[in-house]
């Protein structure tokens, strides 16, 4: 354990030294401040389009950031070669994998958690209302809907050889999943058989991802969502997280690695 | 008290870069024993497989077949490598931490306490001279800073073998005298060292044992003293001799430090 976050450690100081990381994360928060805090005639309506736009801001700058930073994270090691170093000592392939894991994790929640403070403080200012329960089902979900993303990065940083490629085909992915996922079971029933077989062998291999989008709560005020589903989602990324990262290490680990 | 490094009948082939090329041969039959307090050279010429078999030595390539141990333990186990340091021929580490922040990120891999951790580091930074860099990133350090990293990291969990990448390879005078200053100071505290060079006379100024490897396979392993007395010459002639220098070649005019002398 100790070795895991050691290295979680190291991939956080990494991110909060690299100038490309502050400047994406110091972009989203001067915009979600400035339009969090603009109020257009005063209608409700525009206030919660200008509430969507900065949510959906903050979903893709926390899917960039997570997928930026996990997908250069072995390859980086290996091009670095400070994977040598670090693998001779008593670290196991396994564990490198986890501690990038962690790092990256743990540095989404840190981001979201700052996206989110900004955001709520200057809605909640100006509407005097503070639906402290449905930001945190907001924030918890996304969390764990970024731990899936992080660990299919990872899983394709030890596939692919290029961050960017792998960067790229994650984030086509990833949005692929989010707009159509919910849709490939209606899409499936539109075709005959064998095709029909396929796309819901799809439906239901991918992780779906657009469970975890419940940025409705905050901008239409719904209620929350109930805490058992809550938690049934959380279980349920759980199991996918530790799905990819299995996969992950049964990929790295017969990996050479050569000086 | 058995073997510190082991290895047995080793293989290692590689995948041929290029369509149809097959595999190529790294390592072939390698039986090697290195016992506690030796230290111990391993040599030969470029692409001869030294590198592999320290490879596999340190878990980064696996054999095809045979097996390596450190210290009785089979070296695809992590713990194998909680009594090793590793100093590898150039400086591969974190470029954005301190040299203090790296020291103390390895200290906690090997679950050293914080205030032996603290310790150990002070002592490290001050014996490679880094005190009063230890605060700057290391991006920021010359090649010889650098490499002064490399050899407090390989020291940090006071290990009892050393494993050395051509270690004086890149350095200056003074860094090379440092680093046979230190391999002296392990071998008189009763530790192991396992290194390669090309620096012959170093190896034969330090070193107990040598084993000389060439297209993969153990070519000639004894103790230094009994290989120069054998062939009535210095090792780098040996080594030449061994890996087949075309005869013709003016070996004479290859100035040796017995000749020299």
């Amino acid at each position: 354990m100790n070795t895991v976050l050691a290295l979680a450690g190291v991939v956080i100081k990494e991110l909060y030294r690299r100038k490309d990381f502050y400047v994406l994360f110091v972009l989203t928060a001067v915009i979600t401040l400035l339009l969090g805090s603009v109020n257009f005639f005063g209608d409700p309506k525009i206030i919660r389009y200008l509430k969507d736009v900065v949510l959906l801001l903050i979903w893709i700058s926390a899917l960039v950031i997570a997928i930026t930073t996990a997908a250069r994270q072995i390859p980086a090691e290996r091009e670095n070669r400070t994977i040598f170093p670090l693998l001779a000592k008593p670290v196991s392939r396994g564990q490198v994998i986890v501690g990038k894991f962690a790092g990256c994790w743990l540095a989404c929640g840190m981001v979201l958690a700052v996206f989110y403070l900004v955001f709520g403080i200057i809605t909640g200012s100006r509407e005097q209302h503070w639906p402290l329960l449905s930001y945190l089902q907001c924030v918890g979900l996304q969390w764990m809907m970024l731990g899936i993303v992080v660990s299919l990065v990872l899983l394709g940083s030890v596939i692919f050889t290029a961050p960017s490629s792998n960067a790229t085909i994650t984030f086509v992915v990833v949005v692929g999943i989010l707009l159509l996922g919910r849709h490939l079971n209606q899409v499936a029933l539109q075709h005959t058989e064998p095709l029909r077989s396929m796309v819901y062998t799809i439906y239901f291999l991918i992780p779906h991802l657009e469970w975890y989008d419940i940025r409705d709560l905050i901008t239409y005020d719904q209620k929350l969502v109930p805490w058992a589903d809550c938690a049934l989602a959380t279980l349920y990324a759980a199991v996918y997280t530790a799905l990819l990262l299995f996969a992950a290490w049964v990929v790295f680990r017969r990996k050479p690695l050569n000086l | 008290m058995g073997p510190i490094v082991e290895l047995r009948n080793l293989r290692v082939e590689y995948r041929a870069s290029g369509l149809g090329k097959g595999r190529k041969v790294a390592v072939n039959g390698l039986h090697l024993a290195v016992s506690a307090g030796e230290v111990f050279g391993f040599l030969g010429p470029n692409g001869a497989g030294k590198t592999t078999t320290m490879n596999v030595l340190l878990g980064f390539v696996n054999a095809t077949s045979g097996a390596a141990f450190l210290f009785g333990v089979d070296v695809r186990q992590p713990i194998a490598r909680q009594r090793i340091g590793y100093l590898p021929e150039q400086t591969y580490y974190y470029k954005f931490l301190s040299a203090e922040e790296l020291l103390r990120f390895y200290a906690r891999i090997f679950g050293l306490p914080r205030a032996e951790a603290d310790r150990r580091i002070d002592r490290l930074l001050k014996l490679v001279e880094l005190e009063s860099a230890r605060k700057r990133p290391i991006k920021t350090y010359s090649k010889g800073m650098q490499q002064r990293v490399g050899l407090a990291q390989a020291l940090l969990n006071d290990p009892d073998l050393l494993i050395l990448d051509e270690p004086t390879s890149g350095l200056d005078p003074l860094g090379r005298m440092k680093v046979r200053e230190i391999i002296q100071r392990l071998k008189d505290e009763g530790k192991t060292v396992f290194f390669s060079s090309h620096e012959l006379g170093e190896v034969e100024t330090v070193c107990d044992r040598v084993a000389i490897i060439h297209q993969g396979e153990l070519k000639v392993e004894g103790r230094v003293a009994d290989l120069v007395e054998k062939h009535q010459t210095n090792l780098e002639q040996i080594f030449l001799k061994i890996i087949g220098y075309p005869a013709e070649a003016p070996l004479g005019l290859i100035a040796t430090p017995r000749q020299a002398s």
